[in-house]
């Protein structure tokens, strides 16, 4: 028979609809507003008496919530609407302290059973679920200068150790070095010294004569693009580093922060109605100091301990008040092995006011012990209330220190050194990520920002869902009008495909936005075109005296290679909207390609499983209703 | 080919409608030259609110306040109910309230005392947001002279530097201005405002952004024009991206031509037609290489009249769901995606039309023959294509 599918083909397609259905259900479940408790470092653990006083805490603020559970690592309690997730919080902070975490999140209300096969609903951006949106651009210029100076500095150094004598060394305004000597062979000898270490950089001779007419001899190093690149994304992804842990602070679960493009970042932090609070939190600076340990019998007036450091080997700590030098002066730190013994290291790069501070220190001080303090600053919110009984808040700012470092100078230190004796590589590239983020890092600044409030995102997801709604009613009905019995099949398969667009976008963890929205409005305008293509052709082949049977399978062959070409293209320009697109237009452009996918396959297949199901069987098939 | 299928002569009517098409192509290239775009925050940078009144909002009033204000090409408008107001300016917040206090410090501490620079805080100021150098001012003259308030600046501590003053301040400039800006909104209309949304864009993002659309735009003609050459024919390759670039220009001209919005969702509607546009054209195209090959004795002028009779309806068709869901979308969707819809509704008249009788228009005009598509001959058909 020319229009039957195999039994297992009915079932694949049945299997295939079924489990996208199972998997679009969580999206129909929309999150509770909640909160998550959890603890400031790893050894805090949230137990029930951590929750009661949470509990306690909301109570007495007259705050309704429901389903408060704990695990050993988090807490959750749920509310009823979002007005309440913000005071909530503040609350529960207020009542637990700063051991504590207090996050706002959206917490899942799909069933278990989904949760355990691995359902979750698609992720909402911020037009839908309301926040703030930030977009930050590096100044990687000013990186990629400092990094020049720095570099010029150290050619001075090694030549001066390898006493080759130059005239000068300067790094120029588009940062070039260029450096001057008096004779070729010297010039020669200075050059062949530092290109190997320094890979990074082009060397070329730019000899000139002086107004003077007196002859002058010199190279200049360039930095090549790529390690002009791999400077900038150096400097960004440290700027990556040092946001999220900003972020983290505020107390935002699902944030983002990405980069994008070549020197911005964006950060996302849904829920979030302050724009002001979170641009100060993110735009704060953290500081290294570089102090040595204190004599035994050191003047009390002269030493600090630091005592609130996690690491309990340096618990004791008592440091030095004269300060070596800050993060300020610190120009890279990265964590290595050593070559000889294959030890971790960390090896700490300073600019040359800074070698020189700490060669100067050092060189007096070989085996005593130098500490590195890690300087964050916090925001510590105490509730307040007034005799009146009017709460009122009181925000203050407090410094956090501890030692992160705390080793045996070995020799006399300069711009370059190394920190050893580190037990494991993981800790190695831990102290190397907080010298990184204590070190003074490429300046950012905010180019644009966006707030979305909650109400405003909800009522665009009932724009967006009721748009989605009539739209698919409006076609149904055009397409029964016009197609009657194939246009049914149509219909199914266009519903079919509108869940599997749904399955999908969860699946891959795609964010939805408004334009998102309207991509799965427009797929759904466009993908019962392959429909129509067939359709038309089956009145075609109708027309032309073919049989009922015939003209189906006819319509469906020959229909194929045109649906296929003209989806093709309309993918590519869905692909090209995605490279040129940003935020928003990125998530229309993913709604439209997967809708383009997802329609090619439900409009061949189930359609024509549907019309052989109810066509195919009829040897003495004389009418089709189409 | 059935005999009871009436050919419709598509092409013989080609003259008048490349006029036409001539004709409306100038008119948009004309409204975009003279009018330019109303562009949307995206592409022009500057500052939108979304405010909520507690009564109906008087929009010529809160544009007059605006006006006083004196902000670059300020617009407010009632966004969707008569709460609901947007308000636009190309200005950013944070250069207003820069501008209002540096005119302040010089009119209440002399002429020559000035706001040089607006920096990031520095280490030692932790929890401030900005923090301002003033010259010629001491710390005690700036304390004095009762600009930085805490009512408006919130937290702030005055110190002195290389003989300039520093002033950290909690509120940040842009906090500042927008909070005088409402106020200020609060007198003239009496009414009680909530901020829905706020959107800040430097303008050299909306630059970048243009020119990546412009890019983008370019490229899809470009991949377009390849995918056709290889699937088809160089000449419907031409075909097809004459009548791009005519829907494109089109579409384009009707949002200079009426002034509409042009956001970045435009943009992305714009390239969705563009694969709208496309992927008609091609069905078409399809066609008529399916029937140059089995037509062998017909004229290419009667084999492009019957492949576009019989792809008429499907071509009304298909127009016609996209068109209703645009419409659905257009009414139900709210403003932000009203350009969207907009957008895609021309399209969809423009782009359809186009398929007809542009694409097939040119691809005739550029001398399309059966041998151009013999299937077995490849080489044979490539030495054709190049007389």
């Amino acid at each position: 028979m020319l229009n039957r599918y195999p039994l297992w083909k009915y079932l694949l397609l049945l299997a295939i609809t079924v489990l996208s259905v199972i998997y679009a259900i969580p999206n129909y479940y929309a999150a509770d507003p909640a909160i998550q408790i959890s603890g400031q470092s790893g050894g805090i653990t949230i137990d029930a008496t951590v929750l009661a006083k949470a509990e306690a805490a909301l109570k007495e603020a007259n705050i309704d919530y429901f389903g408060a559970e704990v695990n050993s690592k988090t807490a959750l309690i749920r509310f009823q609407n979002l007005d309440q997730q913000m005071p909530a919080r503040k609350r529960v902070q207020q009542a637990l302290g700063d051991d504590f975490v207090v996050a706002l999140q959206g917490a899942s209300t799909t069933p278990q059973w989904l949760q355990k096969i691995g359902a979750t609903p698609m992720k909402l951006g911020l037009d839908l679920a309301g926040g703030v949106h930030f977009l930050l651009e590096v100044d990687t210029a000013s990186t990629v200068e400092k990094r020049q100076a720095i570099t010029a500095d150290e050619f001075k150094e090694k030549l001066r150790k390898a006493k080759i004598r130059y005239s000068s060394i300067t790094s120029t305004a588009d940062n070039v070095i260029i450096a001057r000597f008096r004779a070729a062979d010297v010039r020669d000898k200075a050059m062949a010294e530092l290109r190997g270490d320094n890979p990074q950089l082009l060397f070329s001779e730019v000899d000139a004569t002086t107004t003077e007419g007196a002859e002058e001899f010199a190279f200049k190093a360039e930095l090549s693009t790529q390690a002009i690149k791999e400077i900038e994304d150096y400097a960004l992804n440290q700027n990556l580093i040092t946001l999220r842990n900003r972020v983290n602070e505020l107390g935002v679960s699902e944030s983002i922060v990405q980069r994008e493009g070549r020197n911005r970042i964006i950060v996302q932090l849904p829920g979030v109605q302050d724009p002001a609070e979170a641009k100060r939190v993110i735009g704060k600076t953290a500081n290294l100091e570089f102090r040595m340990e204190a004599l035994p019998d050191a003047l009390v007036s002269t030493k600090e301990q630091f005592p609130q450091s996690e690491n309990p080997v340096y618990a004791q700590a008592y440091l030095e008040k004269s300060i070596i030098l800050t993060g300020d002066q610190v120009a890279d730190a990265k964590s290595s092995f050593d070559s000889q013994t294959n030890e971790p290291i960390v090896s700490i790069k300073l600019d040359s006011v800074g070698g020189t501070k700490m060669n100067h220190v050092t060189r007096n001080a070989i085996g005593r012990k130098m500490g590195i303090v890690f300087i964050e600053y916090k925001t510590h919110t105490e509730f307040l209330t007034d005799a009146a009984g009017k709460p009122s808040e009181k925000t203050t700012q407090y410094i956090e220190r501890k030692v992160i470092s705390l080793a045996t100078v070995q020799s006399a230190l300069g711009v370059q050194f190394q920190i050893t004796g580190l037990n494991k590589p993981g800790e190695a590239s831990e102290l190397a990520l907080l010298l990184r983020a204590g070190a003074l890092a490429a300046p950012m600044q905010f180019v644009s920002e966006r707030t979305i409030g909650p109400s405003l995102g909800a009522e665009n997801i009932k724009k967006g869902v009721t748009s989605c709604i009539w739209a698919l009613v409006m076609v149904s009905i055009f397409m029964m009008v016009f197609y009657r019995m194939f246009g049914l099949f149509a219909n199914v398969a266009l519903a079919v495909n509108i869940v599997m667009m749904v399955t999908v976008l969860s699946m891959f963890g795609a964010t939805l936005t408004l334009p998102g929205i309207a991509g799965i409005v427009l797929t759904m305008g466009m993908a019962v075109d392959a429909n129509v293509l067939i359709y038309a052709r089956i009145r075609e082949e109708l027309q032309n005296g073919a049989l009922p049977q015939q003209a189906i399978y006819a319509g469906y062959e020959r229909a194929f290679i045109t649906i296929l070409d003209a989806n093709l293209t309309t993918m590519i320009i869905a692909i090209i909207l995605f490279a040129v697109g940003t935020g928003p237009v990125k998530g229309f452009a993913i709604t439209l390609w997967i809708g383009l996918v997802t329609s090619l396959f439900t409009s061949i297949m189930i359609s024509r499983a549907m019309a052989n199901l109810f066509y195919g069987s009829r040897k003495n098939l004389q009418k089709l209703s189409i | 080919m059935s005999q009871e299928m009436k050919i419709i002569d598509f092409m013989g009517i080609r003259k008048y409608t490349s006029g036409f098409s001539i004709v409306i192509t100038i008119i948009a290239i004309a409204a975009m030259a003279i009018n330019g775009f109303k562009l949307g925050l995206d592409f022009t940078g500057g500052t939108q609110l979304e405010i909520l009144l507690d009564r109906p909002a008087d929009t010529a009033q809160i544009h007059a306040a605006l006006e006083e204000e004196h902000l670059r090409s300020p617009v407010a408008v009632i966004f969707g109910s008569e709460f609901n107001v947007m308000i636009r300016t190309q200005d950013i917040m944070k250069d207003k309230g820069r501008e209002q206090i540096a005119a302040e410090i010089t009119a209440k501490l002399g002429n020559s005392a000035a706001l040089v620079s607006v920096n990031r805080p520095t280490v030692e100021q932790e929890g401030f947001a900005e923090s301002l150098t003033i010259s010629n001012a001491t710390p005690e003259q700036v304390a004095q002279a009762n600009i930085f308030t805490a009512e408006r600046f919130g937290n702030t501590n005055i110190t002195t530097k290389d003989n300039n003053t520093i002033v950290g301040i909690e509120k940040s400039l842009d906090v500042m201005y927008t909070d005088y800006l409402l106020n200020k909104l609060q007198t003239v209309t009496g009414a009680k405002i909530k901020i829905l949304s706020s959107e800040s864009v430097g303008s050299q993002v909306g630059e970048e952004l243009f020119n990546q659309g412009g890019l983008g735009i370019l490229c899809a003609f470009l991949l377009v024009f390849i995918y056709v050459a290889v699937q088809f024919q160089w000449k419907f390759s031409a075909g097809a991206i004459v009548s791009l670039i005519h829907d494109t220009i089109v579409t384009l001209g009707c949002f200079a031509l009426f002034q509409w919005d042009f956001d970045l969702t435009v943009l992305a509607a714009v390239l969705a037609l563009i694969g709208y546009s496309i992927n008609d054209t091609i069905v078409i195209f399809d066609r008529i290489r399916e029937n140059f090959r089995k037509m062998r004795k017909t004229d290419a002028l009667t084999v492009v009249n019957i492949s576009m009779t019989q792809t008429l309806g499907r071509s009304i068709m298909t127009s016609m769901t996209v068109f209703l869901v645009m419409i659905v979308l257009f009414i139900f969707g709210g403003e932000l995606l009203a350009g969207f819809s907009k957008a895609m509704l021309v399209g969809v008249v423009i782009g359809t039309y186009s398929s007809i009788y542009i694409a097939a228009n040119t691809t005739v005009a550029l001398g399309i023959s059966k041998e151009d598509l013999m299937p077995a001959v490849k080489e044979g058909a490539e030495a054709d294509a190049t007389p």
